[in-house]
């Protein structure tokens, strides 16, 4: 599947504090250029999983065993868009402080940069002319934001955790489709993390599906959802709500 | 058919922002109408409206053929009920199941003191819950559950509409369907007429009979559900349609609810 | 059905269990309220453990350093200092806790009120408030003093003046938060009048922060109390206080400096079991 794997996780297990563990035993690989999905429900530790790979533990949880080889860097989209930003620092300013120490480039040109990434990301021109700051901008502008800053890093992975979660449902799909350009024409590979399936489905070619710290299925995105073999992933395709065609839709 | 709701150009501004700008809604008697529209479209100011946890600047409300004025009487509070989004926030931390389901049931002298405690099993019995489960606190549970406590609430004062904003978005998947089968029951079971809020049109989809699309304060569009997923009228309303993430064809996809 | 599955494992042993167990993991709470205690005890039982009394004179034995007999020796007119140590206890600690009574219910309830209703009610409480604690506290103390006479009733009534305030302010906060939880909504829809979500929705949540500022204000007024007494306006002797106790040892500083050290370490001591309860009881709360 993958020959030159840029990131190789072999049995990775996290735990608490109180022994508990969160992560049990994952291994996967992800080659250049691919997607991959970790699918499961709160609790599954798929972004605990994710963390592990930043190597942004949350205090209290350790690496109890496995490896982490990466071959490339990573950068990291979070949920939680305004959160993710500083709330008192111009988001362009943000943004060149990311290039000029990630791309090691001068302040002048890495403001020029960061206004090209956030053209790119189809922000509108006015946050060139005047300052804006997070809370002026709508959760959907954050999150380019956010994606511009990941980018910013020139990732040869891109860490996606539900970025398209607290976002409604037509700004998501403008989000959705947004990575998928970015990913044709930069290349990076890409470990999207979430609990909708379709969105899954619709942008990654292979998905593991993940339940209590576990990976209890995995394989390619279409075989995945025909002949789903553990009950769980079963359980989570049907919970899938089914919206119906609409009538002189091309899509 | 009778309505268990009208609105009629409900109108709320806060400061400066229109949040509902003359909305007029109707509600059909035992059916469930689905109101869907992306954040900022005004249905949470909407449901907390008819609630009656906010007074609406201009615009009337009838609950059948009763004009709810902003002082509600006691029955008219009681005949209209509200489930939350976030399971989390929706239970008071400092009081047992017990407290929470009888606290309405005994000032509302619903059922005779010595009944309490039946009445208090049978609602949790109604959604699905064990009896046992009374001794407890809201942190016992998980979110699924609290939030069918909360239903459990809700239908101690024996409402006639029950209006869910978002009952299902703070939960997973999976413990989202058995909510909306709940849902489905209670409905059935108790005849009540259903105002329920999701963005999620898969959830729209799975419990509404009507659907209602709002955006920025205003009625966009209401049809049949039928109509509404398959020939939406309005422009807005495919758009939300197709925006819908979608599972690749396969044959494994059942249809549900 | 999958529901059950999420259900977090905690809580085995019952409420009451559970509530124990955190105060014995809460090593700032046991030690708080064993120093506290022993100066309870102390006080309470001192009659029976002090052969002296706080104010029998002796001016065969003054300014005696600490021995077996006086065990932390004795003042300028040969009275026992840990008795009367003791005995200054009793009146300092209780009049801090009922001067903090009334100022507390009225603080939690009115910063409630505020909290909860918001709109006028919020405006004139907050008003007051800002008002109030425009003015210096020693300032308004003085004043009182001097109005009803030097002794306890001028702290009782400046501190329900102004005690209230700090209580006010931090419910009100709170109560204004929790106001816009969902719980409170569906108090409100379930029809529930007002009087009621506070008194049983709202005040069991307020309670515990309200507690543990208690505790911090309750150093404050000892503090206080302690400074009226050494200012000769406050606790009027012969009754014992530590304040009166630490004026009265000032001229002896150099010759008999535990006369004024001891009160003020006593001082110091209540300060810290205080507030480590104070810390005990909002971690414990905290977890939770």
């Amino acid at each position: 599947m993958s020959i030159h794997p840029i990131l190789q996780i072999e049995g990775l297990s996290l735990a608490a504090k109180s022994k508990e563990t969160l992560v049990n035993n994952v291994s996967f690989s992800l080659g250049k250029g691919e997607s991959l999905g970790l699918v499961g429900e709160s609790g599954s530790g798929k972004s605990l999983t994710l963390r592990a790979i930043l190597g942004l533990l949350p205090r209290g949880v350790t690496q109890t065993g496995g490896m982490i080889k990466s071959g490339a860097s990573s950068a990291m989209v979070f949920q939680d868009p305004r959160g993710a930003l500083d709330p008192l620092c111009p988001v362009v300013n943000q943004l060149a402080e990311v290039v000029y120490y990630r791309q090691q480039v001068n302040r002048k040109a890495s403001r020029i940069i960061a206004l090209e990434l956030l053209e790119r990301l189809g922000l509108p021109d006015s946050l060139k002319r005047s300052d804006r700051y997070p809370s002026q901008l709508s959760g959907g502008q954050c999150q380019r934001v956010v994606i511009a800053m990941a980018l910013a890093c020139k990732p040869g992975i891109l860490l996606c955790d539900e970025p398209t979660t607290a976002l409604d449902v037509t700004v998501q799909r403008q989000i959705i489709d947004t990575i998928t350009d970015l990913q044709h024409e930069l290349g990076f590979a890409m470990v999207f993390v979430t609990h909708n399936l379709a969105i899954a489905a619709n942008l990654c070619s292979r998905l593991y599906v993940m339940k209590a710290g576990r990976i209890v299925e995995h394989g390619d995105t279409l075989d995945l959802l025909q002949n789903p073999t553990d009950p769980y992933t079963q359980m989570l395709i049907d919970s899938v709500l089914p919206v119906p065609e609409l009538e002189g839709s091309g899509a | 058919m009778d309505m268990a709701l009208q609105v009629h150009n409900l109108t709320v501004r806060y400061g400066g922002f229109t949040a509902l700008d003359k909305l007029s809604l109707n509600l059909e008697q035992h059916t469930t109408l689905g109101l869907v529209g992306e954040s900022g479209s005004g249905k949470s100011t909407l449901a907390r409206v008819i609630a009656g946890l906010i007074a609406p600047d201009e615009g009337k409300i009838l609950l059948g053929s009763q004009e709810l004025r902003k002082k509600r009487s006691l029955y008219q509070h009681k005949q209209i009920q509200m489930i939350f989004q976030n399971p989390d926030a929706s239970l008071n931390p400092k009081h047992s199941i017990r407290q929470i389901l009888s606290e309405a049931l005994l000032f509302h002298n619903i059922v005779s003191r010595s009944q309490v405690e039946k009445r208090c099993q049978e609602l949790l019995a109604l959604v699905q819950l064990e009896a046992r489960s009374l001794d407890k606190y809201p942190h016992e549970f998980s979110g699924g559950q609290r939030q069918r406590i909360a239903i459990a609430r809700s239908l101690s004062v024996e409402p006639s509409l029950l209006i869910a904003d978002e009952p299902t978005s703070a939960l997973d998947v999976s413990v989202q369907r058995s909510v909306l089968e709940l849902f489905n029951t209670l409905k059935a079971e108790l005849h009540l007429s259903l105002l329920f809020i999701s963005h999620d049109l898969g959830v729209i989809h799975a419990i509404s009979d009507t659907v209602a699309v709002m955006r920025q304060g205003k009625l966009v569009e209401k049809s049949s559900k039928d109509q509404f997923f398959i020939r939406p009228e309005h422009e807005y309303s495919r758009e939300l349609l197709s925006a819908v993430p979608k599972m690749p064809k396969t044959s494994t996809t059942r249809r549900l609810l | 059905m999958n529901d059950i599955r999420l259900d977090p494992p905690l809580q085995e042993g019952g409420k009451t269990a559970g509530s124990l167990r955190r105060i014995w993991n809460t090593p700032s709470l046991l030690v708080g309220s064993m120093m506290f205690a022993v100066l309870i005890i102390l006080a309470v039982f001192i009659p029976y453990l002090s052969p002296y009394e706080p104010s029998g004179q002796n001016l065969s034995a003054f300014l005696q350093p600490p021995s077996a007999a006086h065990w932390l020796g004795t003042d300028q007119l040969g009275r026992d200092l840990f008795t009367r140590l003791i005995y200054a206890a009793r009146t300092d600690l209780k009049i801090m806790v009922l001067a903090e009574i009334i100022p507390f219910c009225t603080g939690v309830f009115l910063g409630m009120l505020a909290g909860y209703y918001g709109k006028w009610i919020d405006t004139v409480i907050t008003l007051l408030t800002d008002t109030l604690i425009a003015f210096p506290f020693y300032l308004i103390v003085i004043i009182v003093a001097f109005a009803s006479g030097a002794g306890e009733r001028g702290i009782y009534i400046t501190f329900m003046l102004v005690g209230w305030i700090v209580f006010a302010r931090v419910v009100r906060g709170l109560s204004a938060s929790f106001r816009e939880q969902e719980w409170v909504a569906s108090a409100q829809t379930l029809g529930l009048p007002g009087v009621r979500i506070i008194l049983r929705h709202l005040l069991p949540n307020v309670l515990p922060q309200a507690v543990v500022v208690l505790m911090t204000d309750m150093i404050g007024l000892l503090v206080a109390i302690v400074t009226l007494g050494y200012l000769g306006i406050g606790i009027a002797p012969p009754t014992p206080d530590w304040g009166t106790m630490i004026a009265d040892g000032q001229p002896f500083i150099t010759t008999a400096w535990w006369l004024s050290a001891v009160p003020g370490f006593a001082v110091v001591y209540t300060g810290i079991a205080l507030s480590l309860v104070g810390d005990g009881l909002a971690d414990i709360w905290r977890k939770k």
